[in-house]
């Protein structure tokens, strides 16, 4: 029995996607050459003042809206003080005192079950630049770099509510989080490229209790299930502190991906950044309409979308859940069941041969050359008749890598199905007569026997008889020479 | 003719008739720099051959006849605190003291549009704080005033250079006061516009809600043709107000009949009896004039230093983190980041900026944040509660400008508070970000004595329209030279 519980919150910094950052015109482009797509402004050189980008503004509200919040229709811009190198004015430009978005949720599946978690806040605010060290890692460098390319990208930072119990529930969130906003539109979300990081607040307590115990802060997890894992080291590392009669010291802890352990970063003492608000810029005041307006605009959420696939198209949850995880996936599956109304059989094909290949190849779907109406093409082409499951899984190779369509496969590599009766009735005939052996055994009752004819005719006919066809001649002609 | 006593209007009337051209003017102007500079020493940096080239090419301009702002080819200056691309802006701190921005201010871009020649940049108080560059990390600025420096008396450089012709205007930055008040101390015209009339992009930050650019000039027409450059919206700066901006020169209208002016009472509190006898002289005149004049209650201001203070360093202890030595400025080299910004700071920035930023610090910090801040902000309203009362009866207000003559100010720098209080005119108008006007009026002991005037929020109209009456119906408003003999200023 497990006397402890673990309490959870999660705080997901997103970069927004603008073309241009949150206070001047420079680029967001990713990957530049450092210190390429930088101005006064955001190198905060003496004398320069920004200005607001409404394009951000319209983003953040409709991530606060889609994630069910409430949306401030008069709010600021405030600083956070506090001195680093890669923090160009010394102070970062945040919303601490009136967030944008407020009082949100998000439903999380974990097995089986739907669970609730709050969301307190998705505030704006800008990236700080990145220190680029030169041996690797801070304390190994005699020397870092700034990059500001990244001082002042438009973020959105979404901060949950301690409510989740475990590295599952977290990874369930980022994951659903993920779907939501990608399917918005207002942001990458690639953890890799650092347009979703995530930083999560780990405390434990005893079952049954409900003060919060003494938390730690896990920061450097570069993918969701790095998230699970520390999160899941984490919990057990402060058990056995409490279990050894120790006690959790507040501190920030890095991930350390290959040793799978967090490590201590620093200790925290709650630094005071002395916040106020920017007085540089004005406040962001916002209509009913315009909110209206942006609510609108919202397009069909995952959640309503794999409802949608469930009740609709008779797809079982699993299906409907995987499907929706990504949008890319789920508008594949939208335009291949324009072109073809089985949904359990497309799906099938997207999450069997599709997945795999994706994962095989390590790649988007936007990169695979597989289009919907190919993949429609393909299973009409499967439902007549005219290929194999087996032959089609080949073909749907040739398509994802080479973007053909399937009949132009088919014909190229001469894999159609052979249906003609007779010259199936040929072959069928040619067969019986070099295996009297086995026509012998079947017809002393070994019905397995027919296993060995079928290949037979398979190999004559280099697996391109169609098999439904086969199997029926077979048998009839069987019984007709008993 | 003694070219550096000649207005801006009068300047660009002879360069027009093709009497001078502006390289003569500018060259003029050098020549009158070299005389004074080692004395006044209003420059920071002087920018002489930039300035030499852009009067060549207002003069190519004027020589294809194409249409020029009567402020082409007119040798000015502006304080070290405003951006100017590829000539050297320190702030007067040791800081910044190598610092050369990539790009202009917007009042810098906007004026080299209209054909300015920039001669150079002015000495303030480091970082604007203070009142007449007693706080500069360099050298103080000399009140041209006080020729023999018997009185010890110093001034705002930007003042200093239009007083004794250094400059044929200068823009100022005022954050509690500094244009006004060094500007009366000196003599000449000078003018906070309401905040978010003149773009503040490219103005180093002070304290942002409270810093506003502004023009100093010899008489009301100069200030009138500065304005028309300076003000109007600007894309670049959030604060910077979309309002339609007129042609102030219409206001310069020799009338103040009917028009309401109130006296704030509170405001005599600790004014000089000699300064309050002139701003007494003032009232009758504008009364002679058909002026109403009432005292009004703004019951409010005296607690408008200690709030001021305290904004304006909590701000400034924000503006001036970014000067720690990993981008521009000073660096002095340590071992590890966190010593490096140590030392660079606390060898960059002299005793007044460090202690505001300490008392800055301070008062943001929790459980002072409520205490003192928040109060502060509360203050500040209040005063602009006053303001609006007395606007809702009075077209403008009047008062001194400086509680006393410039010998008698800013000349405690071991005692900032009372430095502050010297503001106490002046500085309730920066927290209500109102338009504001000194103007001189007459001596008092040698020294040349303001009066502010104080209009509703982008009703610098009105201001105009006062001054240009006092100045046309009395010959208080530019000093006389009897005075200045060793700088020959022969005004007026």
């Amino acid at each position: 029995m497990n006397r402890y519980e673990a309490v959870i919150g999660l705080e997901v910094h997103v970069e927004l996607k603008t073309d241009t950052k949150l206070f001047c015109g420079c680029s967001t482009e990713f990957g530049k050459e450092p210190n390429t797509q930088v101005c006064p402004v955001c190198l905060g050189l003496p004398g320069a003042v920004g200005v607001l980008n409404k394009k951000v503004v319209e983003l953040a509200t409709k991530a606060g809206l889609a994630l069910n919040c409430a949306i401030g229709t008069y709010t600021w811009f405030d600083r956070k003080n506090y001195y680093y190198p890669d923090l160009p004015k010394g102070f970062q430009i945040s919303q601490v005192f009136r967030p944008i978005a407020y009082q949100g949720h998000l439903d999380i599946d974990v097995n089986g079950a739907t669970k609730r978690v709050n969301i307190t806040r998705a505030h704006i605010e800008e990236d700080p630049g990145k220190l680029v060290h030169s041996g690797g890692s801070i304390t190994t460098s005699r020397y870092s770099c700034v990059d500001y390319n990244r001082s002042g990208m438009p973020l959105i930072e979404i901060v949950s509510e301690p409510e989740m119990h475990s590295g599952e529930e977290a990874k369930a969130y980022l994951e659903k989080l993920k779907a939501i906003l990608e399917c918005i539109g207002v942001s990458d979300v690639k953890m890799e490229q650092g347009s979703l990081r995530c930083d999560a607040n780990v405390s434990v307590r005893p079952v049954g209790t409900t003060t919060l115990g003494t938390k730690t802060e896990i920061k450097n997890m570069n993918s969701f299930r790095s998230v699970q894992y520390a999160i899941e080291y984490e919990v057990e590392r402060q058990i056995d502190v409490l279990e050894d009669g120790g006690r959790v010291i507040q501190e920030t802890r890095g991930w350390d991906e290959n040793r799978g352990i967090t490590v201590s970063m620093r200790n925290k003492e709650n630094p005071d950044y002395r916040c106020f608000i920017e007085p540089e810029l004005t406040p962001i005041e916002l209509t009913e309409e315009w909110i209206e307006e942006v609510k609108a605009s919202i397009p069909e959420l995952p959640d309503a979308r794999r409802k949608r696939l469930v009740e609709e198209h008779g797809l079982p949850e699993y299906d409907a859940g995987v499907i929706t995880s990504s949008l890319a996936l789920a508008e594949f599956f939208d335009a291949t069941l324009k072109e073809f109304p089985d949904a359990k059989s497309i799906s099938n094909w997207i999450m069997g041969e599709l997945l795999r290949l994706l994962n095989a190849r390590n790649m988007e779907l936007s990169e695979a050359k597989i289009t919907p109406s190919s993949l429609a093409a393909l299973l009409k082409l499967i439902e007549k008749g005219s290929i194999s499951n087996k032959m089609a899984k080949e073909v749907v190779e040739i398509m994802f890598d080479e973007g053909k369509e399937p009949d132009q496969i088919i014909k190229e590599k001469g894999m159609s199905q052979i249906s003609d009766e007779g010259q199936l009735a040929q072959i069928i005939a040619e067969v019986i007569a070099k295996n009297p052996k086995s026509v012998a055994d079947y017809q002393a009752g070994k019905k397995q026997a027919i296993g060995f004819l079928v290949g037979q005719i398979m190999k004559a006919t280099k697996g391109r008889a169609n098999p439904g066809l086969v199997n029926t001649m077979l048998r009839d002609k069987l019984a007709e020479e008993a | 003719m003694r070219l550096y006593n000649l207005s801006v209007f009068q300047l660009s009337e002879l360069m027009e008739k093709k009497e001078i051209s502006s390289e003569e003017l500018t060259n003029a102007y050098l020549e009158r720099i070299s005389q004074v500079e080692s004395e006044t020493k209003v420059f920071v940096t002087l920018s002489k051959e930039t300035a030499l080239t852009q009067a060549r090419n207002v003069d190519q301009k004027r020589a294809r006849g194409e249409e020029l702002s009567p402020l082409a080819g007119i040798p000015m200056a502006m304080d070290d605190n405003i951006c100017t691309e590829g000539i050297k802006t320190t702030c007067a701190s040791k800081i910044l003291y190598n610092f050369i921005p990539p790009y202009d201010a917007t009042v810098a871009e906007r004026l080299k549009g209209a054909g300015a020649i920039l001669m150079g940049k002015c000495n303030i108080d480091e970082f604007g704080m203070g009142s007449s560059t007693e706080n500069s990390a360099f050298y103080p600025t000399q009140n041209p005033f006080d020729a023999e420096a018997a009185q010890g008396c110093i001034s705002g450089g930007s003042a200093a250079a239009v007083a004794v012709g250094e400059a044929a205007f200068t823009l100022g930055s005022d954050t509690s006061g500094f244009i006004r008040q060094s500007a009366a101390s000196c003599g000449v015209i000078g003018l906070k516009p309401t905040y978010g009339h003149v773009s503040r992009f490219g103005l180093i930050s002070t304290a942002s809600s409270l810093d506003q650019i502004g023009p100093i000039t010899q008489d009301m027409t100069d200030l009138a043709l500065v304005l028309n450059t300076i003000c109007g919206h600007d894309v670049k700066d959030a604060t910077s107000a979309s309002v339609d901006v007129p042609d102030f020169t219409k206001s310069l209208v020799n009338e103040v009949k009917g028009l309401r002016i109130g006296l704030p009472k509170e405001y005599e509190s600790g004014v000089e009896p000699q300064v309050a006898a002139k701003l007494q002289e003032a009232i009758s005149k504008l009364e002679e004039l058909g002026a109403i004049c009432e005292e009004v209650a703004m019951p409010h201001t005296e607690y408008a230093a200690p709030a001021h203070y305290i904004i304006s360093s909590a701000e400034a202890s924000s503006n001036l983190a970014r000067f720690d030595g990993v981008r521009h400025g000073l660096r002095v080299e340590a071992e590890d980041v966190s010593s490096m910004f140590k030392k660079t700071r606390s060898q960059g920035f002299g005793a007044e900026v460090k202690k505001r930023i300490m008392l800055g610090t301070h008062v943001l910090s929790t459980g002072n944040y409520d205490t003192y801040y928040v109060k502060a902000l509360k203050v500040r309203s209040l005063i602009k509660q006053d303001f609006d009362r007395a606007f809702e009866k009075f077209d403008c207000l009047l008062t001194p400008t400086n509680p006393t003559t410039a010998g008698k100010t800013g000349k405690n720098p071991n005692d900032s508070l009372a430095m502050h209080l010297s503001g106490v005119c002046t500085l309730p108008v920066n927290l209500a970000g109102l338009p504001a006007l000194s103007l001189p009026f007459g001596m008092v002991d040698g020294m040349p004595v303001g009066l502010q005037l104080i209009a509703r929020h982008f009703e610098e109209e009105t201001l105009l329209r006062v001054g240009y009456t006092l100045e046309q119906s009395t010959n208080q408003t530019r000093p006389k030279p009897g005075l200045f003999l060793k700088y020959n200023i022969h005004r007026g």
